[in-house]
C-alpha cells in the first residue's frame, strides 16, 4: 500500500518528502521496502515484472512436467520432479513479492488464465524429447540465471531477496540440465542425436530469453534508472553467449550458429542475428504451444475451485468457532 | 516411540549409499522388499500425474513433495533387492513386465479427481505408516534403516491426508458428496493391505505380517472419518492379488508410460 494519508497530512508535501526519498534511496543503491513511498509507475513497472516472472515459473512447470511419468531412469525421475516442485516453490515467493505491491493473487492468477499477462515466450515451445529436459536446463535456465544474478541487487527489496533464494536452486537446475546432456552426449548414438537435435532447437530461443535487441527495448531505460535492471539485453545476452561456447565444446554439442567466432578485439564471441520476427509471432501468442499452456493451466484451476472454496469454508468455520468460544 | 532406534543409520540410507554398500539381499527378503518398493513406487508414479495440475500452487508443491519421498522408498527398496541378482533399481523398474509387478492394487489405482487422491492417500499414508513402524523392528539392518527413515516422512503424509480429509469433509456440501465418492472408490482396495503376503512366508522377525497392522489401521482411519462427518464405506472387498502379480487394468498403461523411454534404449544410461 501507499503510503498512509491523514486529513491533516498536506498530501503534496508528503508526496514531495517520499519522493525525494525515495530518490536518495536509489542514488545510495538502497532497498525500496513495501512501506516506502514510491512513484505509480514504479510500482506498475515491478507489479508487471514479479507477477510474469511467477506466472513463468508456473507455466514453465508444464514442459518439464511433460516428462516426469516418463523419466528414463529413477535417480532422473526424483531430480526432475524436485525441479519442477521448486518452481512452483518459485512461483509461491514471487506472488508474494508482487503482493506486497498491492495486488492479490486471484488478480494475477485471472490474468494468466485469460491470457491477459504475458509470460517467458520460451514455454511456448514443446518438449517432444527427454533430451529437451537437458536443455531447459542448460540454455533455458542459463539464460534465466544471466537475467536475475543481476536482480539479486534490484531495488525493490522483497523482489530483490527472492531473486537470492531463486538463484541458489537455479544454478542447481543448470547443472543438472548439463549434466543430461553430458550424459546423453556420452551415450549411444541416437542419445548423441537426441542431444544436438534438441540443442538445435532451443539455442535460438533461449538467446530470446533476454529480449529485443537494445534499440528495440523501450522499457528498458527507465528500469535500468530505478535499479531493477542493471544490464541491458545485449549486455546480458553477450555475457550468455561467453559463457555457453566453452561449455558446448566439453559436452560436444555443436551450436547452431555458423557465426560463432572469437572476437579478439572485442575480447567476447561474435555471434548470428536472430530472428526476431519469430520472437514477436510468439509473444504474440502464435508460438508452438501458446493456448496449450494457458489452457492447462485454467483447467488446472477451474477444476480445484471447488477445493478451494472447501478449503476457505472450513477455514472460515474454523475462525467463527475459535471466536464464539 | 519405536521408530527411534535406528534413526543414526537412517539418515544416511539413500539409493545410492545401499547400491555401492555392497550388501547383498538374500533372494526371499529380495522378493520382499521388490513388493514394498512397487507399492511406494507406483503410488509416487500417480501422484507425479498431479504436478502441474493440483487445486492451488501449495497442493502442487506438497504433492510433488508425498510423491517424491514415496520414490525416495521405493528406491531404497529396489536397489535393496536388485542386490540379489546383481542388478539394479532401474532394471526392476522398467524392465519388468506387468505380471511382474508386485504392488498392491489401491496404489495403481487412478487419481480421479482431488478428493479421490485424498481417500487412496489416507489410506496409503495410515497404512504405510503402520507397516514402518513395525519394519523398523526388523532384523535386517538395510530394512529397518529404510523404514527408520520413511517414517519420519510418513507421518508428515498422514498429517497431509487427514487435514484434507476435514477440509473436504467438512467444507461444502459438494466437497462432503466428492468425499465421500472419493472413499468409496478406493474402499474395495483396502482389505487387500491386510491380507496374507506370501511374500513374508518364512521371514519371521524380518517382514512384518500385514494382518498384524489392520487393527491400528482400523482404529485410526474410522477416528478420521468419523471426525470429518463422512462414513466408513461398506462395499465388498476386491479380489486382490497385487503380491502375486494379478491386477486391474489401470496398471500396464501406467508401466507403458513408464517405461517406454528407458525401453526404446536398452543398455543406455541416463
Amino acid at each position: 500500500m501507499s503510503g498512509t494519508k491523514t486529513a491533516i497530512t498536506d498530501e503534496s508535501s508528503l508526496d514531495e518528502a517520499g519522493a525525494a526519498r525515495f530518490a536518495e534511496l536509489l542514488a545510495n543503491d538502497q532497498r525500496v521496502e513495501p512501506t516506502d513511498w514510491m512513484p505509480e509507475g514504479y510500482r506498475k513497472t515491478l507489479i508487471r515484472q514479479i507477477s510474469q516472472h511467477a506466472h513463468s515459473e508456473i507455466i514453465g512447470m508444464q514442459p518439464e512436467g511433460n516428462w516426469i511419468t516418463r523419466a528414463p531412469s529413477l535417480k532422473r525421475k526424483a531430480i526432475l520432479m524436485a525441479k519442477v516442485q521448486d518452481e512452483a516453490g518459485h512461483g509461491l515467493y514471487l506472488y508474494s513479492a508482487a503482493q506486497t505491491l498491492g495486488i492479490d493473487r486471484e488478480t494475477m492468477f485471472e490474468q494468466l488464465i485469460t491470457g491477459a499477462a504475458k509470460y517467458s515466450s520460451i514455454f511456448n515451445y514443446p518438449t517432444p524429447t527427454w533430451a529437451d529436459m537437458g536443455s531447459i536446463g542448460w540454455l533455458v535456465d542459463g539464460a534465466a540465471i544471466c537475467n536475475q544474478v543481476p536482480l539479486c541487487r534490484a531495488s525493490y527489496g522483497p523482489y530483490g531477496r527472492a531473486m537470492v533464494r531463486i538463484c541458489k536452486e537455479e544454478s542447481f537446475h543448470q547443472r543438472q540440465g548439463f549434466e543430461i546432456l553430458l550424459h546423453l552426449m556420452r551415450g549411444t548414438e541416437a542419445q548423441r542425436a537426441m542431444a544436438q537435435e534438441s540443442v538445435n532447437r532451443w539455442y535460438a530461443p533461449a538467446l530470446m530469453m533476454f529480449g529485443p535487441p537494445d534499440d528495440d527495448s523501450p522499457n528498458s531505460r527507465q528500469s535500468m534508472d530505478w535499479n531493477i535492471k542493471r544490464f541491458s539485453n545485449d549486455e546480458l545476452r553477450q555475457r550468455f553467449v561467453d559463457m555457453l561456447v566453452p561449455q558446448a565444446e566439453i559436452l560436444g554439442v555443436t551450436l547452431p550458429d555458423p557465426h560463432i567466432k572469437w572476437n579478439e578485439e572485442r575480447g567476447h564471441f561474435d555471434f548470428g542475428e536472430l530472428d526476431w520476427a519469430e520472437f514477436h509471432e510468439v509473444l504474440a501468442g502464435n508460438g508452438p504451444a501458446n493456448t496449450i499452456r494457458v489452457a492447462r493451466r485454467r483447467q488446472a484451476h477451474e477444476d480445484g475451485a471447488w477445493v478451494r472454496e472447501a478449503a476457505r469454508a472450513y477455514a472460515d468455520a474454523r475462525m467463527t468457532e475459535k471466536i464464539a468460544s | 516411540m519405536s521408530h527411534t532406534s535406528n534413526r543414526t543409520i537412517s539418515d544416511a540410507v539413500t539409493a545410492e549409499t545401499i547400491a555401492t554398500s555392497g550388501s547383498i539381499a538374500p533372494e526371499a527378503v529380495a522378493r520382499y522388499a521388490i513388493g514394498l518398493g512397487d507399492d511406494a513406487l507406483i503410488l509416487a508414479q500417480r501422484l507425479g500425474e498431479w504436478i502441474a495440475h493440483a487445486p492451488e500452487l501449495e497442493e502442487d508443491v506438497a504433492l510433488g513433495n508425498i510423491a517424491l519421498d514415496q520414490l525416495g522408498h521405493a528406491r531404497s527398496f529396489l536397489s535393496y533387492a536388485s542386490s540379489a541378482w546383481e542388478k539394479t533399481e532401474d532394471d526392476l523398474a522398467y524392465f519388468r513386465d506387468e505380471s511382474e509387478f508386485r504392488n498392491r492394487q489401491l496404489f495403481e489405482q487412478p487419481n480421479g479427481d482431488f478428493a479421490q487422491t485424498i481417500a487412496r492417500q489416507l489410506v496409503a499414508s495410515l497404512y504405510f505408516q503402520a507397516l514402518y513402524n513395525a519394519l523398523c523392528q526388523s532384523t535386517d539392518q538395510t530394512l529397518a534403516a529404510i523404514a527408520a527413515k520413511a517414517i519420519k516422512e510418513v507421518d508428515y503424509h498422514v498429517d497431509h491426508s487427514v487435514q484434507w480429509l476435514m477440509r473436504l469433509g467438512l467444507g461444502t456440501e459438494f466437497s462432503r458428496e466428492r468425499m465421500q465418492h472419493g472413499l468409496n472408490s478406493v474402499w474395495a482396495f483396502v482389505a487387500e493391505l491386510f491380507s496374507n503376503d506370501p511374500l513374508t512366508a518364512n521371514l519371521e522377525g524380518i517382514a512384518v505380517d500385514p494382518q498384524t497392522l489392520q487393527e491400528e489401521f482400523d482404529r485410526l482411519v474410522k477416528k478420521a472419518i468419523a471426525e470429518a462427518g463422512l462414513t466408513v464405506p461398506t462395499v465388498p472387498a476386491a479380489r486382490g492379488g497385487g503380491r502375486a502379480g494379478i491386477h486391474t487394468e489401470f496398471l500396464g498403461p501406467l508401466l507403458a508410460e513408464m517405461q517406454v523411454l528407458a525401453r526404446a534404449h536398452p543398455g543406455a544410461t541416463w
